[in-house]
């Protein structure tokens, strides 16, 4: 039988309300556990030698020495990992990732791992190891990388989705393209067309626990992990093909979640953690030191840009190109392709064409930051739209309101909306108190619009009723900002008990079937939906346990606010059974009472933003300061409002970093020059204004409650009302991400931005 | 290898423990003391997740050396609730929903602790000042202001 | 490694002149630590300062102030008499990092770790402080600025320790500042900075400056004809813009990740401006 999961218009009692979260205490206290805060018994340490060079042979690893310290139990190389990934391209960049083997292609790479008795021991066992590298040529830009005479760095990569298939290798891994209609007829009705380039340099999602985790590997084969992960069953899956083992024997724990931010949804060291265990046959504590966060870690792309746009006199966009060229680190991503995903999936156009570039490089392999490549794109489409706008003369938030993509419209990457919310939000910033704000001298304001696709994905979500009438929902994705408080919610909402008698609890991976990671904005749409269908399944057997207890059919029996009801009169006169009074009886009526539910969430609801900001720029130093940051975003239905606003806030505050002051800085010897939270500058307290939000609510078709994802989209729009609200301050176009003083006072001075 | 031989005070409990000369403070409560509320998010004093009030003052237990506390007093988040009851700042933290993540937090509880003890009615500047060594990367920080100008209120008796 | 805490400096100074291997001092820890945690220094020995009686103090005599060699950067800024005679020094001991830094940190660390962008040492340059160093055998005193030699490097023989930093007696009519450019608004290390001090005579006109940059060359500059530029006039704006010209034309900076050569001259001359007006609004010039 299908599921319904479509919207209905259902009333709250619980939904919408902000309840105090169940890990609360935990957290104020230093109670939670971290990836870094367990032990095992005869845990050892684990450390990584990592690769001083940005591409390099690695002609020999000698470990002799190494091995003979007093205290080492285990040394790893490559030659630990055989390759199991049996042809698998992805599989095999992920092992390679982990631990090079032939070569290595960043500062950072790691090439072998000790497990000591101490940290002590572990580092001086890292030094006796002796790497003869053979040093190659290197290439850290994206735009360097692409020049015909740049080092190459896969000589088995040739550039895909380009006919006829090239013969020379490449580090354009991926050609993409997106887009609809006729963009040279529609460039040749525009009254107005700008055309620009655009760079932004390479962020990290900067979270504040570093990776982390315990791995535990016995004689028998059979292995346990605990890891700061956003998603432990992929790290299972992936873990155990990489070793060679069986899912069933690897169990993983997830700890509680550090920040992720897309982050920790990639294997780093866990493997490493594991084949070290194996080894050593002890359990293998490995917890990343910032700089192999920042080093060996998986950061955003840094990318250059190039938008076109083309209007006419009355505000319609007649044509719209982007061509997006996005570095992936030295393996294949699909970052460009998301870039040019995203691009221009606001606005209602006619014609349309992005072309996206995987470009490898010899950095870090990038990973998922929120919204991944969305705010690089947003940022030179914004920036161009807003110039369109002063040209012709017309107010930036009229120029989109004339041109948002609205229900119906085809989206420039495929598919046609339903019911969406970029029309909404900049109708709510039209009418914003702060936008008719006053500005004083060398003070700016900006404004721009972002979307996000938000996922859905495999779910398996379970509800148990205990014998006293409480209930644990047990789901299978992290909770990385509140998410156990809304499954609360939901289901104290379908079972109509109160929230308090509802534990929500992070299961194993050994307690629940497959669920996809806690990324692309899918927690409390995904697993959510599971737990309201989990929950209905559990009211259906709450409802067969009273029709049994009043022996009368089953059909008879209804189920609202909390309590089973005979359906009508002919089903005969009860008083209604509580779920608590059921569930104390359920020993004698069939056993234990549960709901389950597993299933691909589909149907997530796209997502929009439009965010206002104000700035004053000092003209003698270029020193940016934030004013006040409004974020206008479309949730579907906030569950709990207070982690909603959260994820708005905590977006902006990122896309703020981004914007003016966070970029990894490579020397020209390709060394990361500021693997550091000193210089590696993300916000401050006292860098950020209060950040309002307004929270629009245009359900989701697709989801019982109407629920859209949130976490991801409040850090699309930033990069670009920043550099609006600085372009408009110091009365010149920025279109070099971050806003870094040097680069601003370069600009106000004349020089290129 | 030797040890130093330390007698410290943490939480108002006397506790002895032997760490290297150069290990840190807090790799001695973590991993001595199994004290693991002082997270480690950078070890170079740049993200205030490990702080500890040493003597009173507001410090990053990872750049203090674990043979430095031998006579000192130590506050760490475990003793910052009188048994079941929460501060003010643990209370309203979460009910000003201050916290996501959570491994920023007990950091910024004590830094926030130290800062109403020395200040108590702090201005929005001088409570984001005050706060500047400690990073949250979830919350833009929004929250946590709010959450402390709440608690000195509280405090105050307000 | 060893770890000694002495509660003398005679016996500190015995301590680092005994040990064959990597010596260190430990008074905050604040720099020494990272760089033993990032695999920078290997020490033999460290040798904490912080149980030795008068190195955690701060006097005030007939002659200035003394501010003990372990002195926390934050008790400076809670010693009023110490902050109304010096501002600008205890406003450049304060800018410090965080305050878990300024717990611990001190302006005699941040002086030894000779970093070209130290926050004190400007400030301390341009108020004339000396150091007050102690030897195995003898003391000696000496400018501030004959500390550091080169980034990471002091003129500082084996065995001895720099036990304390003198400012000198205030004059009537004088004032210290300092202002230093970062990217955030805190946690910084500086890009570019300036410190000034100043006399004024009883009509608001200058009689005696010094004016010092930070971050633009490999030690703190003290900039002679910048002083010159302003002494004499009443800090009107073609005196300002020669002290800011000045100030540019001496920057010797190199491009890094904090900032590039343009923009550290750029800058440094916009400071020590800046940093010009706030000495000589508080000397109670006009």
């Amino acid at each position: 039988m299908p599921l319904d999961t479509s919207y209905t218009g259902q009333k709250f009692k619980l939904v919408g309300t902000r309840p105090l979260r169940p890990d609360g205490i935990d957290k104020v206290t230093g109670r939670a556990k971290y990836g870094a805060d367990a032990f095992a018994p005869g845990q050892l340490v684990g450390r990584v030698l990592r690769s001083p060079h940005a591409h390099a042979k690695i002609k020999k690893i000698d470990t002799s020495k190494a091995e003979k310290l007093a205290g080492v139990k285990a040394v790893i190389t490559s030659a630990d990992l055989p390759d199991y990934t049996n042809g698998d391209r992805g599989m095999f960049d992920i092992l390679e990732n982990c631990m090079a083997r032939d070569k290595v292609f960043y500062d950072g790479h790691a090439v072998a791992a000790v497990a000591a008795i101490d940290a002590d021991t572990a580092r001086k066992a890292l030094k006796l190891i002796k790497v003869d590298y053979e040093i190659l040529p290197h290439v850290t830009d994206v735009d360097e990388a692409i020049k015909p005479k740049a080092p190459i760095l896969h000589d088995d990569i040739f550039t895909e989705g380009v006919e006829p298939k090239p013969k020379k290798p490449s580090n354009i891994a991926k050609r993409t393209e997106f887009g609809h209609g006729d963009v040279e007829q529609g460039f040749k009705e525009a009254d107005i067309v700008i055309e620009k380039t655009f760079k932004t340099e390479q962020t990290h999602q900067g979270y504040i626990e570093p990776h982390a985790c315990l791995a535990n590997v016995g004689p028998d084969g059979q292995g346990e992990m605990w890891v700061t992960t956003q998603g432990h069953f992929v790290y299972r899956n992936q873990c155990a093909q990489l070793l060679g083992m069986d899912i069933s024997k690897l169990r993983v724990t997830a700890s509680e979640i550090g920040g992720g931010f897309g982050g920790k949804t990639h294997i780093w060291a866990e493997p490493l953690a594991l084949a070290l265990s194996r080894k050593a046959n002890r359990p293998v504590k490995l917890v990343m030191s910032r700089e192999e966060v920042f080093r060996a870690s998986g950061p955003t792309s840094s990318t250059s840009i190039d938008v076109k746009i083309g209007a006419r006199k009355d505000g319609t966009i007649t044509a719209a190109t982007a061509t997006l060229r996005y570095a992936s680190g030295p393996f294949y991503g699909m970052w460009a392709e998301l870039g040019a995903m995203t691009s221009f999936a606001c606005y209602d156009l006619k014609n349309v064409k992005s072309v996206g570039y995987e470009v490898l490089v010899n950095r870090p392999k990038v990973a998922a930051y929120r919204a991944p490549s969305a705010p690089m794109a947003a940022f030179a489409v914004e920036s161009v739209i807003d110039e369109i706008a002063k040209k012709i003369g017309m107010d930036p938030v009229e120029f989109r309101i004339k041109n948002a993509a609205k229900e119906g419209t085809k989206s420039s990457y495929g598919p046609v909306y339903g019911p969406i919310g970029i029309g909404p939000t900049l109708e709510a910033a039209k009418n914003h108190p702060h936008m008719k704000a006053p500005l004083k001298k060398n003070q700016g304001r900006g404004m721009a619009c972002g979307f996000w696709f938000n996922f859905g994905g495999q779910t398996c979500t379970s509800i148990n009723i205990n014998p006293d009438g409480t209930a644990v929902v047990a789901v299978g994705t992290i909770d990385v900002g509140g998410s156990r408080a809304s499954m609360s919610l939901m289901a104290a909402e379908e079972l109509g008990i109160p929230y308090e008698n509802v534990r929500c609890v992070v299961a194993d991976t050994s307690s629940l079937g497959h669920n996809d990671m806690s990324d692309g904005s899918r927690v409390t749409f995904s697993s959510g939906m599971a737990t309201v269908i989990a929950a209905r399944n559990a009211i259906k057997v709450l409802c067969q346990r009273a029709a049994k207890m009043w022996d009368i059919p089953e059909d008879a029996v209804v189920w609202e606010d909390g309590c089973a009801k005979p359906a009508g009169a002919n089903a005969g006169t009860f008083p209604p059974l509580t779920l608590k009074e059921i569930a104390a009886a359920a020993a004698n009526t069939g056993g234990p009472i549960a709901g389950h539910n597993e299933f691909v969430a589909d149907g997530a609801g796209v997502s929009f933003a439009t965010h206002i900001c104000d700035v004053e720029v000092d003209p003698e130093t270029g020193a940016t300061k934030i004013l006040r940051y409004t974020v206008i975003q479309d949730a579907g239905k906030a569950i709990h409002p207070s982690y909603v606003e959260g994820q708005y806030q905590g977006g902006a505050a990122q896309g703020i970093g981004w914007a003016l002051n966070e970029e990894y800085i490579y020397g020209k010897d390709g060394r990361l020059q500021n693997p550091g939270f000193l210089d590696y500058r993300i916000p401050v307290c006292s860098d950020l204004p209060f950040i309002d939000t307004v929270i629009l609510e245009i359900p989701n078709p697709n989801h019982p409650y109407g629920v859209r994802g949130v976490g991801e989209t409040s850090i699309v729009p930033p990069l670009a009302a920043i550099a609006n609200a600085v372009s408009n301050a110091v009365g010149v176009r920025m279109t070099h991400i971050p806003m870094s003083p040097p680069r601003i006072l370069k600009a106000i001075e004349g020089g290129p931005a | 290898m030797s040890g130093v031989h330390v007698t410290t005070t943490i939480n108002g409990d006397e506790v002895d423990f032997v760490c290297p000369a150069d290990e840190t403070l807090l790799d001695a409560l973590r991993n001595r003391l199994g004290l693991t509320g002082a997270k480690e998010g950078c070890g170079t004093g740049d993200c205030g997740a490990c702080s500890v009030i040493l003597d009173g003052r507001l410090v990053c237990s990872c750049l203090v050396l674990g043979a430095e506390a031998q006579g000192r007093k130590i506050e760490t988040i475990e003793g910052m609730a009188d048994g079941e009851k929460l501060h003010p700042l643990q209370r309203l933290f979460i009910s000003h929903a201050a916290l996501q993540c959570g491994i920023c937090t007990p950091g910024f509880l004590i830094a926030a602790k130290n800062l109403l003890e020395m200040n108590p009615d702090p201005t929005e500047e001088e409570i984001r000042f005050g706060l500047a060594g400690n990073l949250c990367r979830c919350t833009g920080y929004d929250k946590i202001v709010r959450a402390v100008q709440a608690a000195a209120k509280e405090m105050r008796g307000a | 490694m060893r770890y000694e805490a002495p509660v003398s400096v005679k016996e500190a100074s015995a301590l680092l002149a005994k040990e064959r291997g990597a010596s260190f001092v430990l008074a905050g820890g604040t720099d020494l630590l990272v760089r033993m945690k990032g695999g920078f220094i290997e020490p033999d020995l460290v040798v904490d300062i912080k149980r030795i009686k008068p190195m955690g103090e701060v006097k005030k005599s007939a002659s200035g102030f003394e501010i003990g060699a372990a002195v926390p950067c934050c008790k400076l800024g809670e010693n009023s008499a110490l902050k109304k005679a010096w501002p600008g020094v205890v406003e450049a001991a304060n800018l410090i990092g965080s305050k878990q830094v300024q717990g611990r940190c001190t302006i005699v660390g941040n002086l030894c770790n000779a970093s070209p962008a130290a926050d004190s040492v400007p400030a301390l340059v341009a108020a004339g402080a000396k150091v007050v160093i102690q030897g195995p055998r003898k003391k000696r005193t000496i400018p501030v600025e004959q500390v550091p030699v080169a980034p990471g490097r002091t003129s500082l023989a084996k065995g001895e320790i720099i036990t304390a930093i003198q400012l000198p007696k205030r004059n009537p009519r004088s004032a210290d500042a300092y202002l230093r450019f970062i990217p955030r608004s805190e946690m910084d290390i500086a890009v570019v900075s300036a410190g000034i001090n100043l006399t004024l005579d009883s009509k608001g006109v200058v009689t005696a400056a010094r004016v010092s940059l930070g971050a633009v060359a490999p030690t703190v500059l003290l900039v002679d004809a910048a002083a010159k530029a302003i002494i004499g006039t009443k800090l009107d704006d073609k005196a300002l813009a020669d002290l800011a010209a000045a100030c540019s034309a001496a920057c010797r900076p190199i491009d890094d990740k904090r900032g590039t050569i343009e923009f550290r001259q750029k800058v440094a001359g916009v400071l020590a401006r800046r940093a010009a007006k706030i000495a000589y609004q508080r000397a109670g010039g006009k």
